[in-house]
């Protein structure tokens, strides 16, 4: 009874808070720029209104086209509830867990992919093909980091992993991870969110036919998910005592990722490679320095 | 003292990797800057400062971190190039092959029957990526002031590998290293402008047919 109402608690937390982290975002872009910008709670807004709105179909897709955000909806909160948060472990916790939120991402990906291509729209074909080919570097670098802090720790569950910090290797696996969190989340210098041109997006071109609930659900999802890697990032590098110290990693991350997005213009798509392969090799001299023992 | 001197060591490796994946050539030439800057604090912490290592630290520090890079700039300017545009080694495979063989070094170094006060030391490790970094740059880059780059931070690993003498030899021929190094990249840098003012570009591959 006790477990079942602490997992419905988490649910709660990883429903309610996430959609909060691209309004600060924003605050932080609006901030830098010095404007006003729109209020903290804009996404809250946003996924009511188009809870209410009725779904416009195409009369060439399948079910796959709604079936798509609403699996990977569940596989990214799966995948969250498997994150220890601080102190509060995670729900579940057991050996290799870590390999089932690698592969509940992937499979969040696959099904937003699958969904996009259902259509038969060129520019949701192209956003798909952008997608999976980032994703694959981008997978790179986050097995790289995850596999620094297992060699570190000697375990393979999620929840010993990242209670230390990362040891000598930490400002490596948190410019790495960080990148990732860039990429993995279309944030600027990969993809810019703000973009009204199809031809420079790669998230957005994937859902622009989705409306109504199914686009309530891939937006909430992507908040998901940009939670998911800012707490990663937080307990991989520092080894975070209370909810409150958690919360404020979460927080300077958020910062850095408006900074960035502030400070920054997008790459140009054929340096983005560069950028992905930078991170991995970030997170791969980590793995080499965990796995040597901090000297080498 | 050995913690401080592995930080400065891993500086450099990270910087070796910086100078293989940016495209444009003053990035290139700062990375060079920063890097000799590095290797020429480095005696001041390996051995107890008396004036002769601090004379030769400061010398490498203003040659490497100071005059080389100057002369670079200037043949840059001169050529009025500065960005390579199309190399034979692409960026991408060569920050893997840098790091690829970074990670090789560092475990060929495991291997080696060093003496007992080096095995925890960096330098071996740092000297070998240097060199490796070094002959990818010039293997893969086709304009002539990339390859001045990639031979100097060659020359830069070799300068590792002479401070595992440093007890031995007393920065005596690294001094002399200084000193050549500086006067052949002060005659690249007139080598740059002649090729630029007979070619028209610094591309290397137009000097391999000879022509009368």
């Amino acid at each position: 009874m006790n477990l079942i109402l602490e997992i419905a608690l988490r649910l709660l937390v990883w429903l309610l808070l996430p959609p909060l982290l691209p309004g600060l975002i924003n605050k932080v872009k609006a901030w830098v720029a010095g404007r006003r910008g729109p209020p903290v709670f804009q996404l809250y807004y946003d996924l009511a209104r188009l809870w209410k709105k009725g779904v416009v179909l195409s009369n060439l897709v399948s079910p796959g086209f709604v079936v798509g955000p609403a699996v990977a909806w569940v596989a990214l909160l799966g995948a969250a509830l498997l994150m220890p948060l601080g102190p509060a472990k995670a729900a579940l916790s057991f050996q290799g867990d870590v390999l089932l939120v690698i592969y509940l991402l992937a499979l969040a990906r696959f099904c937003t992919a699958w969904a996009a291509l259902e259509t038969g729209s060129a520019f949701e074909g192209m956003g798909a093909a952008r997608e999976v080919s980032y994703a694959v570097l981008a997978e790179a670098a986050i097995i790289a980091g995850v596999l620094s802090l297992s060699v570190q720790t000697g375990t393979t569950s999620l929840a010993t992993m990242l209670e230390p910090s990362a040891g000598a290797g930490a400002v490596l696996l948190a410019a790495g991870l960080f990148i990732v969190l860039l990429a993995e989340n279309c944030r600027v210098p990969f993809d810019d969110p703000n973009t009204h041109l199809e031809l420079t997006m790669i998230h957005e071109a994937m859902v622009l036919d989705h409306s109504g609930p199914p686009l309530a659900v891939i937006l909430h999802g992507a908040s998901i998910k940009l939670m998911f890697f800012s707490v990663l990032l937080t307990e991989a590098v520092l080894p975070v005592g209370s909810l409150a110290a958690l919360a404020g990693g979460v927080l300077i991350v958020v910062l850095g990722v408006g900074l960035v997005e502030s400070l920054l213009a997008r790459l140009a798509f054929r340096r983005v490679p560069l950028l992905l392969t930078t991170a991995f090799i970030l997170c791969l001299f980590a793995l080499l320095m965990a796995w040597k023992g901090g000297t080498a | 003292m050995n913690e401080r001197l592995n930080l400065l060591i891993g500086l450099a490796m990270g910087l070796n990797l910086l100078a293989l994946g940016s495209s444009r050539l003053p990035t290139v030439i700062s990375v060079l800057s920063a890097q000799g800057m590095v290797l020429g604090l480095m005696p001041l912490l390996m051995e107890h400062i008396d004036w002769r290592v601090a004379a030769v630290a400061a010398a490498t520090v203003a040659g490497k971190g100071f005059v080389i890079p100057h002369m670079l700039r200037r043949a840059m300017r001169a050529a009025q190039i500065d960005r390579e545009i199309e190399p034979v080694i692409g960026y991408v495979p060569s920050l893997l092959l840098g790091a690829g063989g970074t990670i090789a070094a560092v475990a060929l170094a495991r291997m080696l029957p060093l003496l007992p006060e080096h095995t925890g030391s960096l330098l071996v490790p740092g000297a070998l990526a240097s060199v490796l970094t070094g002959f990818v740059l010039l293997i893969g880059r086709v304009k002539a002031i990339s390859q001045v780059c990639g031979y100097l931070i060659l020359e830069n690993g070799v300068y590792l590998f002479g401070l595992l003498l440093i007890h031995a030899t007393t920065m005596l021929v690294e001094a002399g290293i200084l000193l050549d190094v500086t006067v052949g990249v002060f005659v690249i840098g007139i080598i740059v402008d002649r090729i630029q003012r007979a070619f028209d570009s610094l591309d290397t591959r137009k000097l391999t047919a000879l022509r009368e």
